[in-house]
């Protein structure tokens, strides 16, 4: 995380303002050289803005996270935050114009996308990092059966011959549990039910064994029976493949089903960053806080519920400082002067001021 | 049972649709909604829940003929709304209101706050003219607007104070049933929760009964009294909200409950479980659930269970209530 300005173990003493009393430049730069070789995905300081008529979209802002070989990463957040175009931009499927990528670096396997030539980048879309998305039904063409579909990853990418194109599109319907296969390999689309669907649009995202799995919204389009299912599915693919996922979804509930590491974006930036069990258990920012107490709890007696007040920022107007002030009930005066990401410890990072009063 | 203790019972209520088409020769109809039966109190909140077409939001529209059911009586105090003429029904209308999913596309784009919230008003001359701004000004600040947002258009808003423009229109008329037909599924989890807390806040102030419909099982237990879960146009299970979290007995109920994710991490259950993803079309005189349910047995594929009480005002269609 090189965006930390200021951070500190949690045993440490108060700080004083931001940013912070030392910085530990030196420490995350050492422990970078150790884990460059077993990451997979280095995402550092991606700033994406469109530009539109109306003005600046400032859409991603400084938003650095990595992805190590065979780990779920959850991308939460509400509508708006930046999490998809931050998943599109790992393939450069980003419009551009009117978005740009206007700095930082992707790093995939220790090379960067961004200089790649299209051509290049065409060998690593679908090949090495794939992506399923919300709605299948939009994403799958509906003229072409799901055989043919997974086929044309396979020959294109792999170079295998007609015969054993199907072979393998077969194998991948199989073990995406698809009953039949055989048969259901000259289904279209619309003959499928939206969880078959997706389990098809998986078929075809892992069948040239990808190493990274970009799952945008897998689940919200479908029933939380199937929801169950799919992701059970997915979880167990990925443990055997051995491939890592990174997980974008508005529903917490789905991260804490599948995801090893979470990180909660808020208007363009990551607001809270660790594993699961830290943003879980003990997080320590107020947004994140307001997240999780928005949602009903099973087991709670009934009473309001706690939400956070307010809407939003439009993403052209956002205001100084920590863009959630104007929401927060922890909110200072020193709020509107700045957006310093803290070390909780090791690697749970909160983009608040007042972290250790939180939550 | 005390009958005017209710304000609204359905009874038996079915809508079907037939394929249209010339060439069309398949005459077996769809049964979206087939023969349900379920009654709310003043002041109660009944939530109906179910997954994609089991035919909730056609049970809701049909319970206040904004379609026409095929079949059933529908009574609102007693008075069946089936059988009633146009005119009557417009003046019953006032007494029920529906709140819409999509807030995006239950507003007209070209109207003003002051036109959608007030047009109710108007057409029933309740209001006109500065009464009429004033009252929606009013209306307005109760669901949490500002009182001066009259002059605005809907894309104006946001998708959590567009359905509370929503909100203030099916309150205009004073209302004493509220359908809301998914109104929180299209929002944001954090602005979900401010609608929640308003429509509870105006059903105690108003005295409001709800029919909540929703596929979400975490909000149809925070906002109901009870809970009717809906498979394939029937209602399978039935019972106060508390008792059928603490004790599901329908099969499908247990997977449904089984299915929500959890956020606490220490309590990580076993995953649901379903034979089959789809549902098929019954051939016969079959349990709608047996091809999917993990107890079926062979009864079940002869003869569909009634829905049958099992004690404290708890109701499951099933042969084998485990």
């Amino acid at each position: 995380m090189p965006s930390i300005q200021g951070s500190e173990g949690e045993d440490s003493e108060a700080p004083g303002l931001w940013p912070g009393s030392f910085t530990l430049t030196f420490v995350t730069d050492l422990m970078k050289q150790n884990l460059q070789k077993s990451l997979l995905l280095e995402v550092r300081d991606l700033t994406i803005h469109f530009f539109t008529e109306e003005g600046v979209v400032r859409a991603v802002e400084n938003v650095s996270f990595e992805i190590y070989p065979g780990e779920v990463l959850g991308l939460v957040g509400e509508s708006g935050c930046g999490k998809s175009v931050t998943g599109l931009s790992l393939l450069r499927l980003i419009p551009i114009p009117p978005g740009r990528i206007v700095s930082g670096d992707i790093l995939f396997d220790g090379r960067s996308l961004l200089p790649l030539e299209e051509k290049e980048m065409e060998k690593v879309r679908g090949n090495d990092i794939s992506m399923i998305f919300q709605e299948p039904m939009t994403s799958l063409n509906p003229v072409f059966t799901i055989g043919d579909q997974i086929m044309e990853a396979v020959i294109l990418h792999q170079g295998l011959d007609k015969t054993e194109a199907r072979k393998r599109a077969i194998e991948m319907l199989d073990r995406v549990k698809i009953p039949s296969p055989e048969k259901r390999i000259d289904s279209y689309p619309h003959q499928l039910s939206g969880g078959m669907r997706q389990r098809a649009m998986i078929a075809m995202a892992l069948s040239c064994q990808p190493k990274l799995l970009i799952a945008d919204e897998p689940t919200t389009a479908l029933d939380v029976t199937i929801q169950a299912q799919v992701l059970q599915l997915l979880k167990e693919i990925q443990m055997e493949m051995g491939m890592s996922v990174m997980l974008i979804t508005h529903d917490l509930g789905v991260v804490s089903e599948i995801a090893d590491r979470v990180a909660v974006m808020y208007a363009g930036r990551i607001f809270e960053y660790g594993p699961i069990e830290a943003i879980f258990g003990k997080m320590r920012n107020p947004y994140t806080r307001g997240l999780m107490s928005s949602i009903p709890q099973l087991a709670e007696k009934k009473g309001r519920l706690n939400p956070i007040p307010g809407q939003v920022p439009d993403p052209m107007n956002l205001p100084a400082g920590c863009k959630f002030h104007p929401r927060c009930y922890m909110m200072i005066e020193d709020c509107k002067k700045g957006e310093p990401m803290f070390q909780v410890n090791g690697d749970h990072f909160s983009r608040c001021i007042r972290w250790k009063e939180c939550c | 049972m005390v009958q005017n203790n209710f304000l609204i019972q359905v009874r038996d209520l079915k809508k079907y649709f037939y394929k249209e088409g010339f060439f069309s020769t398949d005459k077996k109809p769809i049964r979206a909604v087939d023969g349900i039966s379920f009654s709310i109190r003043k002041g109660e909140t009944l939530g109906l829940v179910g997954e994609s077409g089991c035919g909730k939001t056609t049970a809701g529209k049909s319970i206040l003929r904004l379609i026409e059911p095929t079949s059933g009586q529908v009574l609102f105090k007693g008075q069946d709304i089936l059988g009633l003429h146009r005119g009557v029904l417009r003046a019953l209308r006032l007494r029920m209101q529906f709140i819409f999913q999509d807030p995006y596309e239950s507003l007209n784009p070209r109207m003003k706050v002051e036109e959608i919230v007030g047009e109710g008003l108007e057409v029933h001359r309740i209001a006109r003219g500065k009464e009429k701004s004033r009252r929606v000004s009013e209306l307005l600040k109760k669901v949490g607007l500002h009182p001066q947002d009259t002059q605005r258009y809907p894309h104006e808003f946001s998708g959590g104070q567009r359905q509370r423009i929503g909100i203030a229109r099916a309150i205009s008329l004073n209302p004493e049933l509220i359908v809301a037909d998914e109104p929180v599924s299209a929002l944001d989890v954090s602005i979900q929760a401010q609608i929640l807390n308003l429509l509870m806040d105006l059903r105690d102030q108003l005295g409001l009964t709800y029919l909540f419909i929703s596929h979400d099982l975490r909000v149809v237990k925070y906002i109901s009294d009870r809970i009717a879960v809906m498979y394939m146009g029937k209602i399978v299970e039935m019972g106060s909200s508390e008792d059928l979290f603490k004790r599901p007995l329908h099969p499908y109920t247990q997977v449904l409950l089984k299915a929500i994710p959890n956020l606490d991490l220490s309590q990580k259950r076993e995953r649901p479980f379903l034979k089959e993803e789809h549902r098929p079309l019954p051939s016969g005189q079959e349990c709608l659930f047996q091809a999917r349910c993990p107890h079926s047995r062979e009864k079940c594929q002869t003869e569909e269970p009634v829905l049958l009480d099992e004690g404290e005002d708890h109701f499951v269609a099933c042969h084998f209530v485990s």
